[in-house]
C-alpha cells in the first residue's frame, strides 16, 4: 500500500484554553486535493498550519510522507519539511520580483537551474515574461499565480492553500479556480486547501473535510457529504436543508405527510425513536390541495427557480424547489409528497433539541 | 438636549471588532534574541535603579534639602511651564493640522514644511534667541530705544520667556502627529454625518475632532514630557524648575543624594503624565477602518482664507522667520567680529560623530527588542518594552546622573570618556529608534517570514533576506531621528562628556549662558544646518511612501 503523503493521528491543538483543534486524524493520499471546509474559528486554518509546521501539535502527531513531523515531544521546523504553502494574502516577497521571488525556494540549485526552474513554472501559471516585475504591479489574480509558482518551484511533497480564492474578486474567483485546480492537476501536486466556500470545496477537492469547533466532522466526497452527511452539522455545512420531525415505526420515519424510507444511518434506528429527516429543497414535491394541511408561508421569486417555504401541520418548516413559471401563492394549501429516490437520511433527536 | 442626544449618550462607546490573535510562529524566543534584550534592559534599568539606591540611603541632610517649601515651588513651577506649554501647543498645532491638511490653504504643501521645522532648533538656541532679542539690551529695546525712548522692557526672564520659547519649539509634535492622523482619516464619517444631518461645525465638534483626540494627547504628552525634561530653556530664562535645579544641585553641592532625590520628584512628576495619558487612552476606542478609502476632498475656506493665512504665517514668522533673522544678525556680528574657528570645526566633528555613533548604536539594540516585542509577545516582551520606554519618561539629566554614578562606581575605564555618554544617548533615545523599528517589523507581516520558512529558510536566513531588508528604511528613519536628538542634547552631554569633549550644543550653551550671543550663533547654526540633514531624509520617506 502506498502511504499517504500527509496524515494526521488525534492531532490536536490548544492556544492557551482556547482548544484550536481537537483530535482529528485523516490521510491525504498521493495525488489527492483534499478541501477543509468549516466557518471561521472551526480550527481549519489551525490544522493546516499545524501540517506546515507553523505551530506545534499539543497532543497526537502530523506525518509527512510517512515521517512524524510533529508531535509533543519532537518538532521539524518548516524549513525542513519540503511543504509548499500558498497564504490567504498571497504573502509574497515586496522587495523582490517575480522570478526573485519564484527562486527564492530553490537555493540547492546552481544559478542556471534556477533560472531554468522558474522559467518552466511561470510559464506553467502563464505568466512568462514578468518576471521582473515586482508583485506590487501585478493584478490579484497575477499575484495569487506567482504565489502558486514560488511554491511549486521546489517541487514540495504537499501543497497547502489557505482560502486561496478569498482575496479575489467574484467573477475572477471561478476562473482563478478553474486555472488553480489544473495547476495542481498538472504538477501531480497533493494539495490541501482551506475555504469556508462549500461551492469551492464541492468543486476543487476529491475529499471534503467538515471541521466544526475544532473537530473533524466527516471527511468524504462532495457528493457523499451531500447525500448521506453523517451528522445536521455535516448537512448543514453542505447546502441549505430543513429537518422535519418524526418517528421510526417498522423501519421508516413516520411524518406529517406520511412515512418516508430511511437509510439506517450508523447506530441504528430503533422503533419509536424521535427523528429529524434532513429535507433538501428537491426532495419534495407539491401540488395545491384545498384539503391539504400544509400552507405556503413564503414564496421567494430566485429567476431560475421559485423557492417556496411551506409549513407542516406540527409547525415545522420546509422548503421546495418550484419551476420559474410557478404561480403558487402564499396561503395557498399544498400536499407534498417525496420525490426522492434514494432513502431519507435520519438523524435520532438528541434530547432537549 | 434633546432626547436624541441622550441617546446618543447613553449609547456604550464604539468598540472596534477583535481582531483575530496574532498567531505566534515560534513561541519561545532564540538566544540570539532574548540574550541581547536582556542586556539591553539591565542597561536601560540602571538610571530606575540608581534613582531607588540613591533615594534610599540619602542622608537625613539631603532629606531635609528636599522637603524645604521650595521643593514644591520648584515642582509647582515644572507642571504649570508643562501645562502652559502643553495646553498653547495644542491650541496652535490643531488649527494649524487642519489648514495644511484639510483646507484649500493656498500653497498648504509648503506651510505643511514650514511649519513643521522649528523641530530642528534645540531649546537652548531657542532661548538664546529669545533673550537676545526680547532680553535686556536686545534687538527689540535697542530698536525701540532710539526713537521712543523706551529703556526698559517687561522682563523676557521666568514664565513667560520659558513657555514663549518652548511653545514656539514643540507645537511641532502634536501638529505632526495630529496631521499624520487627519491624512489618514476615512471620509466616510464626516459624510455620513453630514448625511444624517451635521452641519459643518457639528461635524467638526462631534465627528472630527473626537477621531483626533488620541492624536492629541500623545502629541500633547510628548510636548509635556519634553518641557518637563528641558534645561536648555529654562536655565537659560532663568526659570528654576526640576531640570535646573539638579543641575545646580550638582554642580554646587559634594552630596549627590539631594541631586537624585530631586531627580527621584521629577521622575515622578513625568510618571504622573505618562499614567494620566494612559488613563485617557485606556477609555478610548482606537479604530482601524478597513478596506480602500478615497482620499478627502479639500475644504473650501471661502472668506476665511485670509485669515487663515495671516494666522499661519504669523506662527510661522514667529517660531521661524525671526528666529532665522536674529540669529542671522549675530551671525553677521560674530563673523565680523572674528570667532575663533578652528574650535568649531572641532565641535562640529564631535557632535557628527558621536551622534552618528549613538544613532547606528540605539537602531542596532532596537532590532532585538522589536523583534522580541512583536514576535514573541509575553511577559518577557512587555518587560524589556516596559523598561525600553524608560528613555522616555527619565529626563536626559536624570540619565546623566544615573550614569555618572554607575561610571564612577561600577566602570571606571569608560567614566570620563565618551563611552559613557554614548551609553547615556542609547539609554535616553532607543524609544525613538524603537518605535521606528517596531513599526517597520509589525508592517513585515509574519506570514512574509512563515513563507520563507516554508520555502526551505531558516530563522537567521529568514531574517537577513526577508526580514530585515523590509525592515531598513524604517530602521533608518528611526536612526535619522536619534542622531537628531543626539545632535540637539544638551544636559547629558554636559555632565558626562569628558573634560575636553566639546559639541555645538556645549559651545552654544556655554556662550549664550554669558550672554556671548555673537559667539553662539555659528555653532547654532551650524547644529540646526547638520540636525536639518536627517529631517529631511526623513521628509522625502514620507514624500515617498504615499
Amino acid at each position: 500500500m502506498i502511504p499517504p503523503v500527509v496524515e494526521c493521528i488525534r492531532a490536536a491543538k490548544s492556544f492557551g484554553p482556547t482548544r484550536a483543534v481537537e483530535d482529528v486524524s485523516f490521510a491525504v493520499g498521493p495525488g489527492e486535493v483534499v478541501g477543509f471546509l468549516g466557518s471561521s474559528g472551526s480550527g481549519k486554518t489551525t490544522l493546516l498550519r499545524l501540517i506546515a509546521g507553523f505551530e506545534t501539535v499539543s497532543a497526537g502527531e502530523v506525518r509527512i510522507a510517512d515521517k512524524v513531523v510533529s508531535s509533543p515531544y519532537d518538532h521539524v521546523p518548516s524549513e525542513r519539511r519540503n511543504v509548499g504553502v500558498v497564504f490567504q494574502e498571497y504573502a509574497l516577497f515586496p522587495h523582490l520580483t517575480v522570478a526573485e521571488n519564484v527562486e527564492f525556494g530553490l537555493g540547492k540549485l546552481s544559478r542556471h537551474e534556477r533560472r531554468r526552474r522558474s522559467g518552466r513554472v511561470l510559464e506553467m501559471v502563464r505568466l512568462d515574461g514578468m518576471g521582473r516585475r515586482y508583485p506590487h504591479q501585478l493584478s490579484g489574480g497575477e499575484q495569487q499565480r506567482v504565489a502558486l509558482a514560488r511554491t511549486l518551484a521546489p517541487r514540495p511533497v504537499t501543497i497547502l492553500l489557505d482560502e486561496p480564492f478569498s482575496n479575489l474578486d467574484a467573477s475572477m474567483k471561478s476562473e482563478m479556480r478553474r486555472e488553480v485546480c489544473e495547476i495542481l492537476k498538472e504538477s501531480g501536486a497533493t494539495a490541501v486547501f482551506v475555504t469556508h466556500d462549500r461551492e469551492e470545496a464541492f468543486a476543487m477537492a476529491d475529499r471534503v473535510a467538515v471541521l466544526q469547533s475544532g473537530r473533524l466532522e466527516q471527511i468524504d466526497s462532495p457528493s457523499a457529504l451531500y447525500h448521506s452527511p453523517a451528522t445536521p452539522l455535516v448537512a448543514k455545512a453542505t447546502g441549505a436543508c430543513d429537518f422535519l420531525p418524526g418517528r421510526i415505526r417498522g423501519g421508516r420515519a413516520v411524518t406529517d405527510f406520511g412515512s418516508l424510507a430511511v437509510a439506517a444511518c450508523s447506530g441504528g434506528l430503533r422503533e419509536g425513536t424521535e427523528v429529524d429527516v434532513l429535507i433538501r429543497a428537491d426532495d419534495l414535491q407539491l401540488a395545491p390541495d384545498p384539503s391539504a394541511a400544509a400552507v405556503v408561508t413564503s414564496r421567494e421569486f430566485r429567476g431560475d427557480e421559485v423557492l417556496l417555504a411551506v409549513r407542516t401541520p406540527s409547525g415545522a418548516t420546509v422548503h421546495c424547489r418550484r419551476h420559474h413559471y410557478s404561480t403558487l401563492e402564499c396561503e395557498t394549501r399544498v400536499r407534498l409528497f417525496p420525490v426522492r429516490s434514494e432513502p431519507f437520511v435520519a438523524f435520532p433527536r438528541r434530547p432537549g433539541a | 438636549m434633546t432626547s436624541e442626544d441622550l441617546r446618543i449618550a447613553a449609547a456604550p462607546r464604539w468598540q472596534p471588532p477583535a481582531l483575530p490573535a496574532e498567531r505566534q510562529t515560534w513561541t519561545r524566543p532564540p538566544a540570539a534574541v532574548w540574550l541581547p534584550v536582556l542586556l539591553i534592559t539591565i542597561a536601560m534599568a540602571l538610571p530606575p535603579v540608581y534613582l531607588l539606591l540613591r533615594s534610599a540611603d540619602a542622608s537625613a541632610e539631603a532629606w531635609r534639602l528636599l522637603l524645604r517649601p521650595r521643593t514644591a515651588e520648584i515642582a509647582l513651577r515644572s507642571l504649570s511651564l508643562a501645562a502652559a506649554v502643553t495646553l498653547a501647543s495644542v491650541a496652535l498645532a490643531v488649527p494649524l493640522a487642519w489648514l495644511t491638511v484639510r483646507t484649500d490653504l493656498p500653497y498648504r504643501r509648503v506651510w505643511g514644511v514650514l511649519t513643521a521645522l522649528p523641530l530642528v532648533i534645540p531649546s537652548y538656541v531657542g532661548g538664546f534667541l529669545i533673550i537676545s532679542a526680547l532680553g535686556p539690551k536686545g534687538l527689540l529695546q535697542g530698536v525701540l530705544q532710539g526713537p521712543l525712548g523706551v529703556d526698559r522692557l517687561p522682563s523676557i526672564y521666568g514664565l513667560p520667556g520659558a513657555a514663549l520659547t518652548l511653545v514656539l519649539l514643540s507645537y511641532p509634535y502634536v501638529l505632526l502627529t495630529v496631521r499624520g492622523v487627519m491624512g489618514g482619516l476615512n471620509p466616510a464619517y464626516e459624510e455620513t454625518a453630514r448625511s444624517l444631518g451635521l452641519g459643518p461645525w457639528a461635524v467638526m465638534r462631534r465627528v472630527t475632532l473626537p477621531q483626533l483626540r488620541p492624536a492629541v494627547v500623545s502629541g500633547g504628552l510628548l510636548v509635556g514630557l519634553y518641557t518637563l525634561s528641558d534645561f536648555g530653556a529654562v536655565s537659560l530664562l532663568r526659570y528654576e524648575t526640576f531640570t535646573w535645579a539638579i543641575y545646580q544641585q550638582y554642580q554646587t553641592s559634594f552630596d549627590r543624594s539631594t541631586a537624585a532625590l530631586l531627580s527621584a520628584a521629577l521622575v515622578l512628576a513625568a510618571i504622573l503624565i505618562l499614567v494620566s495619558e494612559a488613563w485617557t487612552r485606556g477609555r478610548m476606542a482606537y479604530h482601524e477602518s478597513a478596506g480602500a478609502r478615497r482620499p478627502l476632498r479639500p475644504v473650501g475656506l471661502g472668506r476665511w482664507k485670509w485669515p487663515a493665512i495671516l494666522f499661519t504665517g504669523a506662527v510661522v514668522t514667529a517660531s521661524l522667520m525671526l528666529p532665522a533673522w536674529v540669529l542671522g544678525y549675530w551671525l553677521v556680528r560674530g563673523l565680523h567680529a572674528g570667532v575663533a574657528m578652528g574650535s568649531i570645526w572641532t565641535a562640529a566633528f564631535n557632535s557628527v560623530s558621536i551622534s552618528a555613533l549613538a544613532a547606528a548604536a540605539a537602531a542596532v539594540c532596537s532590532l532585538p527588542v522589536a523583534v522580541l516585542v512583536v514576535r514573541y509577545p509575553g511577559i518577557f516582551a512587555k518587560v524589556a518594552e516596559r523598561m525600553s520606554y524608560v528613555g522616555y519618561a527619565l529626563p536626559g539629566i536624570v540619565v546623566a546622573l544615573a550614569l555618572v554614578f554607575f561610571g564612577a562606581n561600577y566602570a571606571r575605564p569608560i567614566y570620563q570618556t565618551a563611552w559613557l555618554l554614548l551609553l547615556a544617548y542609547v539609554v535616553m533615545f532607543l524609544p525613538a529608534a524603537l518605535g521606528a523599528s517596531r513599526a517597520s517589523l509589525l508592517r513585515v507581516g509574519p506570514r512574509l517570514e512563515e513563507a520563507a520558512r516554508s520555502l526551505g529558510h531558516g530563522p537567521l536566513r529568514t531574517f537577513l533576506n526577508v526580514t530585515a531588508p523590509l525592515m531598513l528604511p524604517g530602521v533608518l528613519s528611526g536612526a535619522a531621528l536619534v542622531f537628531l536628538l543626539t545632535m540637539k542634547e544638551l544636559p547629558a552631554t554636559l555632565i558626562l562628556g569628558p573634560l575636553d569633549f566639546k559639541t555645538l550644543s556645549t559651545q552654544v550653551w556655554s556662550a549664550s549662558s554669558e550672554a556671548f550671543f555673537a559667539q553662539a550663533a555659528v555653532p547654532a547654526l551650524l547644529l540646526i544646518l547638520l540636525s536639518a540633514v536627517p529631517l529631511g531624509y526623513l521628509m522625502l520617506r514620507d514624500r515617498a511612501r504615499f
